[in-house]
């Protein structure tokens, strides 16, 4: 069994497995506590709180004015990193190519040149994440080892994707075998640390939203 | 404000291995699934501190909201979390600490305002403010609440209903004297009523001109009225001091007068926080949806403005706005002092962070109940003091007495001449005849 067999068979297997296992006991161990009933008479009907939910999700990704300025950096790097590794999963052609042959869905490709470019971009904001998360006072006291390990599950496939676009320092095979082993060790940490944020994201705005629009509060 | 209070104990000791499980135990028994869900999300990006005036005024890491909740994070983690078992089997997360507790306190109370521009900056949505006052909760059951002031006034409204321990008899007394005193008939301890307005403690100290106009505003619209003295001072400052029993006793004492008469709607005074809690939390303590609403007075007002059933002279006044978070930016009645204001002719200049972006006054959350933290609190009204500069108005308007009093004190400490000012009584110095 060659290494890009043990990637593609076996590796991707166990990552499938421990992804959804523990993302099962990560959001049943939450919901599965006790919620204290709100008994006070809501300000929104109970469509008006759904709503209020929805909309929060997609609200909070953009900071409201009076913020804006004051975490500049904090927005720019982000969203680079956000949007650009949005854009190397869903618009790089080998990534959809992995997807329709998944679920059968497909979609034209952005032009390799496009995709290395925003790798370099994203790659570029990742470096610059890392570097104020150790250098900024308030970042720095708030980051624990599981922020640490995050970047670098994150920064691995992104690295190796870059490089397996160019075929550099390795043959086709050992690059993609690399590539495809450094997702699924980011898939095996997903449910055990930060990583959850991007499935949590939707159901922490979420919640928030319901509550704030029971009470009129601002979101 | 300080009558009537005894001086404030030593400082505490490092909580020892009793008070330590105390704290755990109160924490643990927060953590229902939205605070498991906020506690799992927080992606440490460090922005709730750029919404929060105390590490904005200081530049210390130290003051990042969501960092001053340390303890109630360990303890959700070690606890509670999907993988507690893993973090106490490896020791990956430890257990708190005497010294730790003791270091946080000043963090959790003196330094925090409970006004929720952390929970409106997160990009995660979580409600750093509410996870504020779930912490302070195991804080207050070790016994480990700021020894002064606070703790103080929380442990006499436990005991007596009023943090100034006021009895019915002496709140009687106040309440015909100050309608005397200002030319208006109160009516107090009716047996029916339809509305039952509630006081702020700090009124009846400092701004007793509030009560009065809170009565000439319910005779000029000629309501059945009445202050109930078996449940009056809903300042609850149980609340912020994070004593669960207090808060549910001073409430509940307050819901049993309202319904003893019959109250359809029971009025809020200005002050944030009591709204807060007899808006929201009330009808927990209750067991059930309260048989009357819940209105703080600028909705009240508002409201009345709007349906005719109160009419103003125009004042033709120029004026900025100060608006209370937990009235405004927590509470969802933003609009309401500005339509108010709009009724009486007044030409609003809006702070440059104003209504659900603006900064607290810097004593909310009880801050401004805690000795200790009177030079961090006027360092951080500094913000305020810059924003009302820069509208060039000389006048502050304000419906939380909490609000005025740390505004009127934070210009004493700094020689500031800008008047502040209660909307409430605005309003009642300016009812048609």
């Amino acid at each position: 069994m060659t290494l890009l067999d043990f990637a593609r068979g076996i590796g991707l297997q166990i990552a499938m497995l421990v992804l959804i296992v523990g993302l099962c006991w990560r959001f049943s161990a939450i919901l599965l506590l006790r919620q204290r009933p709100q008994l006070a008479l809501s300000r929104a009907s109970l469509l008006g709180q759904i709503a209020g939910g929805a909309a929060m999700i997609f609200s909070r990704s953009v900071p409201r004015r009076s913020f804006r300025r004051r975490i500049g950096i904090s927005i720019l790097l982000s969203t680079i990193f956000h949007v650009g590794l949005f854009t190397i999963i869903f618009g790089g052609a080998p990534h959809i190519l992995v997807i329709h042959q998944l679920i059968g869905l497909s979609w034209t490709n952005l032009p390799k040149g496009v995709v290395v470019i925003i790798s370099g971009l994203t790659l570029a904001a990742m470096i610059a994440m890392l570097i104020r998360r150790i250098v900024h006072p308030v970042m720095r006291l708030l980051s624990t080892a599981d922020d640490y390990l995050t970047w670098l599950f994150v920064f691995l496939p992104v690295v190796t994707g870059i490089l397996l676009s160019g075929e550099t320092i390795a043959g086709y095979e050992t690059l993609l075998a690399l590539h495809i082993l450094s997702v699924e060790m980011m898939m095996i940490w997903l449910p055990f640390g930060k990583l959850m944020h991007g499935v949590l994201v939707i159901a922490s705005r979420g919640t928030m939203g319901f509550n704030f629009a029971r009470k009129g509060a601002a979101t | 404000m300080n009558a009537n209070i005894k001086p404030p104990p030593p400082a505490a000791k490092t909580p020892d291995a009793g008070q330590v499980a105390l704290a755990m135990q109160g924490f643990v028994s927060d953590f229902g699934p939205t605070a498991a869900l906020a506690l799992e999300s927080c992606v440490h990006c460090g922005r709730c501190a750029e919404a929060c005036q105390f590490y904005v005024q200081t530049n210390e890491a130290k003051y990042t909201p969501i960092h001053k909740i340390e303890p109630f994070k360990q303890a959700y983690e070690r606890e509670v979390s999907p993988f507690a078992f893993a973090y106490r089997m490896l020791g990956l997360v430890p257990k708190v600490t005497g010294a730790e507790l003791e270091t946080w306190q000043s963090l959790i109370y003196d330094s925090c305002n409970m006004c929720g521009r952390c929970s409106l900056i997160c990009p995660m949505g979580i409600d750093i403010a509410d996870l504020v006052e779930q912490a302070r909760h195991g804080m207050f059951e070790a016994g480990l609440a700021p020894p002064d002031y606070l703790g103080v006034l929380a442990e006499k409204e436990h005991a007596t209903g009023s943090p100034f321990g006021l009895s019915v008899a002496k709140f009687q007394d106040m309440l015909h004297a100050i309608g005397a005193a200002h030319g208006v008939a109160m009516h107090v301890d009716e047996a029916r009523a339809d509305i039952v307005p509630t006081v702020s403690s700090i009124d009846l100290k400092t701004y007793p001109g509030s009560m009065a106009a809170i009565a000439r505003i319910l005779n000029h619209m000629g309501a059945s009225w009445t202050f109930r003295t078996d449940g009056f001072d809903a300042d609850n400052v149980s609340l912020t001091a994070g004593d669960r029993a207090g808060q549910r006793t001073t409430t509940l004492g307050i819901v049993r007068a309202a319904i003893a008469c019959q109250a359809k709607t029971l009025l809020m005074p200005e002050c944030g926080h009591s709204f807060t809690e007899m808006r929201w939390e009330a009808a927990n303590a209750f067991g059930k949806e309260l048989p009357f609403r819940v209105m703080q007075i600028t909705e009240f007002l508002a409201e009345a403005l709007s349906e005719g059933r109160i009419r103003v002279n125009k004042v033709h006044q120029k004026a900025t706005y100060h608006d209370a978070c937990q009235v405004s930016r927590r509470g969802g009645a933003t609009a309401a002092p500005r339509a108010i204001l709009k009724a009486l002719g007044v030409e609003l200049h809006e702070l440059e962070d104003s209504g659900d972006e603006g900064w607290c006054c810097g004593g909310g959350g009880g801050v401004a109940l805690i000795n200790r933290a009177a030079p961090l609190r006027d360092k951080v009204f500094q913000i305020k003091r810059r924003q009302v500069e820069a509208t060039g108005m000389d006048t502050v308007y304000t419906s939380c007495s909490g609000c005025r009093q740390t505004l009127d004190h934070g210009g004493k400490a700094t020689q500031w001449n800008k008047s502040v000012a209660s909307l409430l009584e605005l309003v009642a110095n300016n009812l048609k005849d």
